[in-house]
């Protein structure tokens, strides 16, 4: 019931002078256009991976490998990839700023938060567009059905 | 703590309690940190939170501070802490309390302490001037600016603030963040965005499209929560944001 976080009076003249491009009323923004579009790619990815067809027991190397020789899937997962990772990150941005009240700290953990959402995204990406369903050599019995034609 | 000191004889009779309020005090020129001090105060189930501060500094401890004025929950000057929620001390019945355990009193949070439950309102005013919370317009009418009653209807709930400061300190963004305009600052400039009678509600919208205005609100619904005038805080804040994004009121 105590609070006892040595802060600085509220309204102290140090910010709120700086003007510039008003991010957060994008930041905003996203997250609603996002997260009505993640609502959407969510449900429509457990559907596809966990109702369809055999659901749960369908997912194997196989499964995941022949979604991701699919354009279609390539990309949505793409969309779902960045929007969501973006929107979480967003999301954790604004509970740094909320709660951690040391502004040295708030850079530390921002700037963490900052590089490892875009590690995440080039790694995703990377694994998106170049994920090779057919390893040579690998036992036909684990890979997708079409890579027969192929090795 | 509390012990029905006599079993009333009718129903509806007025109960007497003994009841124990521990207040957060605090003397800048005595103590380096606030403390916990308990008082045991005979109350009626009449009696509201205020009487028992009365009861204390007149009886007790004449050096227990608080604000007050009218004790009638239109000043707005005795917001505080009463067990954890933001209120009105001459708003608030002893009866409504759980008054078996102690009744926590303490100063409003996030605004500088000066002294036990008193604190430094200067921030909390200043971002409310900051909004220009008075009619701006240009028209010059003959007797009087004539509004119908759908468009006065739509600020009606934000005319009822008392500035008590329940709301703004009351919300998590401006404990940590005390540059935000908090929700009584746009409480008050949703008031006049919205008076079809005032020129200015694109100065107000463009003051409050800040990276400390509107989009700070995580509709935490604490302000709703704490407002004792019963003002949907909230859902102010969000038409607000609205009207910024529409571009106008
Ligand atoms: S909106 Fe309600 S809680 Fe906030 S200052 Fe006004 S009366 Fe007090
Ligand atoms: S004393 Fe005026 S509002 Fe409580």
């Amino acid at each position: 019931m105590t609070s006892n976080i040595a802060l600085d009076a509220p309204r102290s003249p140090s910010a709120r002078t700086k003007r510039g491009v008003n991010w957060e009323k994008w930041g905003w923004i996203y997250m609603r256009v996002s997260g009505v579009a993640l609502v959407a790619l969510i449900f429509g990815h457990l559907f596809v991976n966990l109702f369809l067809g055999d659901g749960v027991s369908q997912i194997d190397f196989a499964f995941v490998a022949g979604k991701l020789s699919d354009p279609f899937w390539q990309w949505y997962d793409f969309f779902l990839l960045w929007l969501a990772l973006i929107h979480g990150t967003n999301g954790m941005r604004t509970i740094i700023n909320d709660y951690v009240a040391t502004a040295s700290v708030r850079r530390i953990l921002q700037g963490a938060l900052l590089s490892s959402t875009v590690v995440l995204l080039v790694l995703g990406t990377l694994v998106i567009f170049t994920f090779d369903p057919c390893p040579a050599g690998a036992d036909p019995e684990l890979v997708a059905s079409f890579c027969a034609d192929i090795l | 703590m509390a012990t029905a000191t006599e079993t009333p004889a009718e129903v509806g009779a007025i109960q007497e309690f003994t009841v124990t309020v521990i207040i957060r005090r605090f003397d800048p020129e005595k103590d380096a940190e606030p403390y916990w001090q308990d008082f045991d105060v005979q109350m009626y189930s009449t009696d509201r939170v205020l009487d028992a501060l009365h009861k204390v500094k007149w009886d007790q401890d004449g050096t227990l501070s608080f604000r007050r004025s009218c004790a009638h929950g239109i000043c707005g000057s005795d917001a505080m802490r009463i067990n954890g929620r933001n209120r009105l001390a001459c708003k608030t019945l002893i009866k409504d309390l759980d008054i078996t355990k102690p009744i926590y009193i303490e100063a409003i949070k996030g605004l500088p302490l000066e002294k036990d439950l008193i604190v430094d309102m200067e921030p909390f005013f200043a971002s409310y001037r900051q909004v220009q919370p008075f009619l701006q317009s240009s028209s010059k009418p003959e007797k009087e600016r004539i509004q119908s009653i759908e468009e006065r209807a739509r600020f009606d709930d934000t005319t009822k603030c008392i500035l008590c400061a329940a709301c703004t300190s009351s919300c998590p963004v401006f404990w940590t963040d005390g540059q935000y305009f908090g929700p009584a600052a746009i409480v008050n400039a949703h008031r006049f965005i919205f008076d079809s009678r005032d020129d200015q509600a694109q100065v107000r919208l463009d003051i409050l499209n800040d990276k400390e205005g509107v989009w700070r609100c995580r509709t935490t619904f604490n302000c709703s929560e704490a407002c004792p005038r019963g003002i949907e805080v909230t859902k102010a804040i969000a038409e607000v944001k609205q009207a910024i994004l529409r571009g106008k009121p």
